[in-house]
C-alpha cells in the first residue's frame, strides 16, 4: 500500500505493508538516523516528532502517520547544530546512539515547556536512554542550550 | 599544551548528532539477504532431528544453515590476542545447545518476514539433558557440558571440560594460613556478585558483502577488528588476504563488542553466495544470547593487627563464565590482579578458585573486568573488619593502602592468563584522591548517618585500581601522513567506540606536531587500511594505543624536519608548528613545504607508522564517594551524590575522562542497586528486554561529582593512563558501606535492591 506523509517538510509517499512500523520504513527510505534500541519502546533512540510531538516510531504503525508532519534530526539541523555544540563543550557526546533522539525530543521540550527546572527536565526526558554518559553531562548541556534565547 | 589538557570537542560528537549515516546498520546494502537465527527454547539438549523441507519452499528462502554445514573447528569467541587465553569450546554451530537463546540453526531470507515464516515452519527434536544452572553444583556435575572432544585450551590455563571446569588459579605469596593464625583480628566473609547486561543501545550487528575483487568485507559494530578477521579467517578457513573488516562508528561496547555474535554465520553466507547478507540483534537476542558479566561467590578472609596494620589477604574466588569460556581466566585472575594490590602490605595474599560452566548465558568481557567484582567483595571486606578492629574505615585505608613509589608483589605474579610484570607505582595518588573525596563529600560531617525521621543520611566510600592495556601483549600503532596544504591524516587501529579516542588520538598527534585539531583527519578501524591494533579492551587505548601515536607524530616531525633542511640549505631548522626558519631567518610555511614536495621538486609522500607495546600497565586509582539517603519505611535509597576523586595521570581530554568516570559509575551503580540478570527454573532468561531490565535512567541520577588530580604518568603519552574502566569498580562497595552505615546491616549479595534492605530492616527489628 502506499502512505503520503511529510518528512521534514517534503511530501513523500511511502510503499509499505499494513504491519510495518514506521521505524523501518523510515530507515528503508534512507533516514537512518532514526535508530533501533529495543524490542519493548524503553530506549527512546527512535524518537520522530510527529506533528510537533516526539513519538518512538517503533510503535507507531506507518499507516497511522498517513498525512503527518514527521520530523527527524535532519529537518532541524539548525537546531541541531547548536544543541551539538553545547554537548561538544560538556563531552555530553560519547557513543553518540542516543542523540539525535535526544536532541530531538530536547527541541520539542524547549517548545513546551517555559524555562522548566531540572526536575522537569529530567521527567520529560526519561524516556530517552542513555547507557554511555551517566546524564550529567548531558543534562548540563541542555540547561545551557534552553537558556540559550538566540 | 596547547591542545592536549584543554577542551576539545570531540571530533565526531557533532555530525552524528546532526544524524549522518555512521553506524553499522546505516551502512548496509539495502538488498542485504536477512540472516536469522533459530535460538534453543532448553537450557541444555542434544540436536536429534532438524526437518526444515518446508521453510525451504518458501519463496525467498535461500537456505537454512545447521551444523551439518561447518566443519568442526571449535574457536574462542573472546576477542582476544593470539593465542587467547580462552578455551576453544564453541562451534559455528553444533549438535548441542548449551543454554536457552543458544544457536539452533540460521535462516537465510530475502526479508525478515520470510525468515520469521520459515523460522516457525522448522521442526526440530531435541534430547534434553539436565541442565547445571547453579554454579556451586558445577564441578563434577553429572551433565558434562563441553564433552566433545575437540574443546581444547591454547596453553594451559586449568581446563578440565569434564569436570565442568573451563579455567582454574592458583596463587600465594608468603604463608596465608599462618599470618592469619597470628593475627590479632579476623574476618571471613562471602559475597555474591550478580550477571550484569551491557545494554549498548545499539544492538550487535554485522553486514558482508564481496566487492569487485572478489574479497569479503565486513561491516561490524565491534571493539577488535583485527582480531575480528583473524578468528573469521580461522573459524571459515578463508585466506586472511581475502577478508576486510570495517569498524564503523559504534554505539556503545563496554566490553560486549570485544567477542563475536553473528559474525560467522553472516560472513559464511555472503562468501558462500556472493550476495550481501546482514543481521541485526533483536534485544531480546543481546540480552538473551551475547554476553553478561561473569556472576560470582567470593570468600575472603581478612586478618589485622590490633593497632590496625592488615596482615593477610585470603581470596577465594569461584566465578561462573555460563555455557562457553570467553574470558573464563582473566576476568578471573583481574578479581585479584587488580583489586589485591591496593593493600599491598600485608605479609601473605593467596588468591584461587575456578571457573565453572553452567547452561547460562555465557559470561565475557565487560567493563572493569573482575575488578568491579573483587573490589565489592575486598572493599565491602575492609569495612567490616574496620568495625570489629573499631577503627575509622578511611583511617586504616591511609594506613594500609598502595602508595607512590611502593609495589606489590601480585604485579610480577599474575597479568592476563599468564605470569605478569614487575612495576613500581610511579604514580599513585590515592593518599590525595582520600583527602580530596573526603572535602568534597564533607565525610567529617556526614559520616557514619544523620537521622533525619522518615529517612537516614549516610555515607559510604571505597577505592580501586585498574590497569592501562595488557604489557608485552597487546600492541596498538598509527601512521600518520603530510598532505599538500599542510594538513595530516592520522591513521590508527584503534577503535573508537563511543569513549571518545578519535578524538584523544587526534589530540596526542596534534599536541606534537605543535597544530590545531583541524589539520589532522583522523581514521580508525579498517584492516585494509589502517596499522594493526589490538582493539579497544583492558582499557589499552589511550595509553598503549596513544603511545604509538605518540611515537609517530614525533617521527613525522623528524620527517617533516629533514625536508626543511634539505630545502632551507640548513642543518639548523626551527619549527613552530607553522613555519620552518633556519639560523639566518629564512622561512618556509608547512603549507608551501608540503605544496612542494607533493609537486614541485624531489615529490615524495611523507608518512610514519608506529608501534608501541607496553612494557607496564600502570594503574589509575581512584576514592569514590557516595552519600544516599534510605527511606524507613520502603527501603529505597536515593542517590545524592557520587564523588569520584581519580588519578588517571594527564586527562588528554578533562570532558572526555569526565565521561568515562561517569558513565562508569553510573554503570556500577546499576549494578549495585537493581540490574540482574534472572533466569527462571529451567534456566529461560527472565530479564530479556528493557522492560524487566532496569538500567538506570536519568532520574536515578542526581548528581555526580567527578574531579581529577594532579599526575604525571612519565610512560604515558603527555603523562595519562587509562581512565576507561576505573570509574565502574567502586559503586557497589561503596553503596554497600552507605547501607551499613546508615542502618548497621550488611548487605553481601548485590544487588542491594529496596526489597533487601527494607527485608533487613525487619530482620534487624525483630531480633
Ligand atoms: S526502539 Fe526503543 S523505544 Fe523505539
Ligand atoms: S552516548 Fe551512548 S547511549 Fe548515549
Amino acid at each position: 500500500m502506499k502512505i503520503k506523509m511529510t518528512v521534514n517538510n517534503q511530501v513523500k509517499i511511502f510503499e509499505c505493508e499494513p504491519s510495518d512500523y514506521l521505524l523501518d520504513t523510515l530507515r528503508n527510505n534512507n533516514y537512518v538516523s532514526v535508530r533501533r534500541g529495543c524490542d519493548t519502546t524503553n530506549c527512546g533512540v527512535c524518537t520522530v516528532l510527529m506533528d510537533g510531538k516526539p513519538v518512538p516510531s517503533c510503535s507507531v504503525l506507518t499507516v497511522q502517520a498517513e498525512g503527518k508532519q514527521i520530523t527527524t534530526v535532519e529537518g532541524i539541523q539548525e537546531e541541531a547544530e547548536k544543541i551539538g555544540n553545547y554537548f561538544g563543550e560538556e563531552g555530553a557526546d560519547q557513543c553518540g546512539y542516543c542523540n539525535p533522539s535526544l536532541a530531538l525530543t530536547v527541541y520539542a521540550m524547549k517548545k513546551e515547556l517555559v524555562n522548566p527546572t531540572i526536575k522537569e527536565v529530567k521527567k520529560y526526558l526519561v524516556g530517552n536512554l542513555c547507557r554511555c554518559t551517566g546524564y550529567i553531562s548531558q543534562e548540563r548541556a541542555i540547561m545551557k542550550y534552553l537558556g540559550d534565547k538566540s | 599544551m596547547k591542545v592536549v589538557n584543554n577542551l576539545t570537542h570531540s571530533v565526531d560528537g557533532l555530525g552524528i548528532l546532526k544524524g549522518r549515516a555512521a553506524y553499522t546498520d546505516d551502512l548496509a546494502d539495502k538488498n542485504s539477504l536477512i540472516v536469522k537465527v533459530l535460538r534453543s527454547p532448553h537450557a541444555y539438549a542434544k540436536i536429534v532431528k532438524i526437518d526444515s523441507e518446508e521453510a525451504l519452499k518458501l519463496p525467498g528462502i535461500e537456505m537454512v544453515l545447521t551444523h551439518k554445514d561447518f566443519s568442526r573447528v571449535p574457536f574462542t569467541r573472546a576477542g582476544q590476542g593470539y593465542p587467547e587465553p580462552s578455551p576453544h569450546d564453541k562451534f559455528v554451530l553444533d549438535e548441542y545447545v548449551r543454554y536457552v537463546g543458544d544457536e539452533v540453526l540460521a535462516v537465510v531470507g530475502s526479508d525478515l518476514a520470510v525468515c520469521e515464516e520459515a523460522l516457525a515452519l522448522i521442526k526440530v527434536e531435541y534430547e534434553l539433558l539436565e541442565p547445571v544452572l547453579d554454579f556451586e553444583k558445577a564441578i563434577d556435575h553429572k551433565s558434562i557440558i563441553h564433552p566433545e572432544p575437540e574443546a581444547h585450551e591454547m596453553f594451559p590455563i586449568g581446563f578440565e571440560p569434564l569436570r565442568n571446569i573451563a579455567a582454574s588459579y592458583h596463587m600465594h605469596v608468603g604463608d596465608v594460613e599462618k599470618t592469619l593464625s597470628e593475627c590479632d583480628v579476623v574476618i571471613e566473609e562471602t559475597f555474591f556478585t550478580q550477571a550484569q547486561a551491557h545494554v549498548m543501545l545499539e544492538p550487535h550487528t554485522v553486514n558482508a558483502r564481496m566487492d569487485y575483487q572478489e574479497r569479503l568485507v565486513i561491516y561490524n559494530s565491534t571493539q577488535t577488528p583485527y582480531h575480528m578477521r583473524r578468528i573469521i579467517s580461522q573459524g571459515l578457513n578463508i585466506p586472511l588476504s581475502k577478508i576486510r573488516v570495517i569498524k564503523p562508528r559504534v554505539g556503545g561496547g563496554f566490553g560486549g563488542k570485544q567477542g563475536i555474535h553473528g559474525e560467522m554465520l553472516v560472513a559464511y553466507v555472503t562468501y558462500k553466495t556472493g550476495k550481501a547478507a546482514k543481521m541485526v540483534y533483536t534485544r531480546k537476542e543481546v540480552f538473551e544470547s551475547s554476553y553478561t558479566r561473569h556472576p560470582m561467590k567470593m570468600k575472603v578472609t581478612l586478618g589485622a593487627d590490633k593497632s590496625g596494620v592488615l596482615k593477610a589477604i585470603d581470596f577465594h574466588c569461584l566465578s561462573d563464565t555460563g555455557a562457553y569460556g570467553e574470558h573464563a581466566l582473566t576476568v578471573f585472575m583481574v578479581v585479584g590482579s587488580k583489586v589485591l594490590p591496593l593493600y599491598n602490605k600485608v605479609d601473605s595474599v593467596r588468591f584461587y578458585g575456578d571457573v565453572v560452566y553452567t547452561n547460562h548465558t555465557p559470561a565475557g568481557a565487560y567493563r572493569g573486568y573482575g575488578a568491579i567484582q573483587g573490589n565489592f567483595a575486598l572493599e565491602s571486606a575492609v569495612d567490616m573488619l574496620c568495625v570489629k578492629l573499631g577503627m575509622n574505615p578511611i583511617e586504616f585505608r591511609q594506613l594500609n593502602m598502595m602508595k607512590e613509589t611502593e609495589t606489590s608483589p601480585i604485579f610480577e605474579i599474575m597479568g592476563e592468563g599468564t605470569a605478569g610484570t614487575a612495576m613500581i607505582m610511579e604514580t599513585c595518588k590515592l593518599e590525595e584522591c582520600v583527602e580530596k573525596g573526603m572535602k568534597l563529600i564533607d565525610w567529617n560531617d556526614k559520616y557514619p548517618s544523620k537521622d533525619m525521621g522518615n529517612k537516614i543520611k549516610s555515607v559510604g566510600m571505597a577505592i580501586a585500581m585498574q590497569g592501562s592495556g595488557i604489557p608485552y601483549i597487546d600492541m596498538g600503532s598509527a601512521t600518520i601522513k603530510l598532505n599538500d596544504d599542510g594538513f595530516y591524516n592520522l591513521l590508527v587501529g584503534a577503535t573508537d567506540i563511543g569513549q571518545g579516542s578519535d578524538t584523544v588520538l587526534a589530540q596526542i598527534a596534534a599536541e606534537v606536531l605543535m597544530t590545531t585539531m583541524d589539520k589532522i583527519v583522523i581514521y580508525s578501524s579498517d584492516t585494509d587500511l589502517t596499522p594493526f591494533d589490538c582493539g579497544a579492551y583492558a582499557s589499552s587505548t589511550t595509553y598503549v594505543s596513544g603511545n604509538a601515536v605518540f611515537k609517530a607524530a614525533n617521527d613525522m616531525l623528524e620527517a617533516i624536519l629533514v625536508e626543511a633542511r634539505r630545502i632551507l640549505k640548513s642543518k639548523e631548522v626551527e619549527f613552530d608548528g607553522v613555519l620552518f626558519t633556519n639560523e639566518l631567518g629564512e622561512t618556509i610555511s608547512l603549507i608551501d613545504l608540503s605544496n612542494e614536495i607533493t609537486y614541485s621538486e624531489d615529490q615524495k609522500q611523507l608518512s610514519v607508522t608506529s608501534s608501541y607495546v607496553g612494557h607496564k600497565s600502570p594503574p589509575p586509582f581512584m576514592a569514590g564517594f557516595i552519600e544516599i539517603d534510605i527511606d524507613k519505611e520502603t527501603g529505597e535509597v536515593d542517590i545524592v551524590n557520587y564523588v569520584s576523586v581519580v588519578d588517571c595521570g594527564t586527562t588528554i581530554n578533562p570532558k572526555l575522562a569526565e565521561g568515562q568516570v561517569d558513565g562508569g559509575i553510573v554503570q556500577g551503580l546499576g549494578m549495585a542497586m537493581f540490574e540482574n540478570v534472572q533466569y527462571s527454573k529451567k534456566g529461560a532468561l527472565i530479564s530479556n528486554s528493557l522492560m524487566t531490565y532496569k538500567i538506570p535512567t536519568r532520574v536515578d541520577i542526581n548528581n555526580l561529582t567527578t574531579v581529577f588530580v594532579d599526575s604525571y604518568e612519565e610512560s604515558g603519552p603527555f603523562g595519562a593512563k587509562s581512565v576507561g574502566e576505573i570509574g565502574i569498580d567502586t559503586p557497589p562497595a561503596a553503596l554497600a558501606n552507605a547501607v551499613y552505615n546508615a542502618l548497621g546491616i550488611r548487605i553481601k549479595t548485590l544487588p542491594i535492591t529496596a526489597e533487601k534492605i527494607l527485608l533487613a530492616i525487619k530482620a534487624k527489628e525483630r531480633n
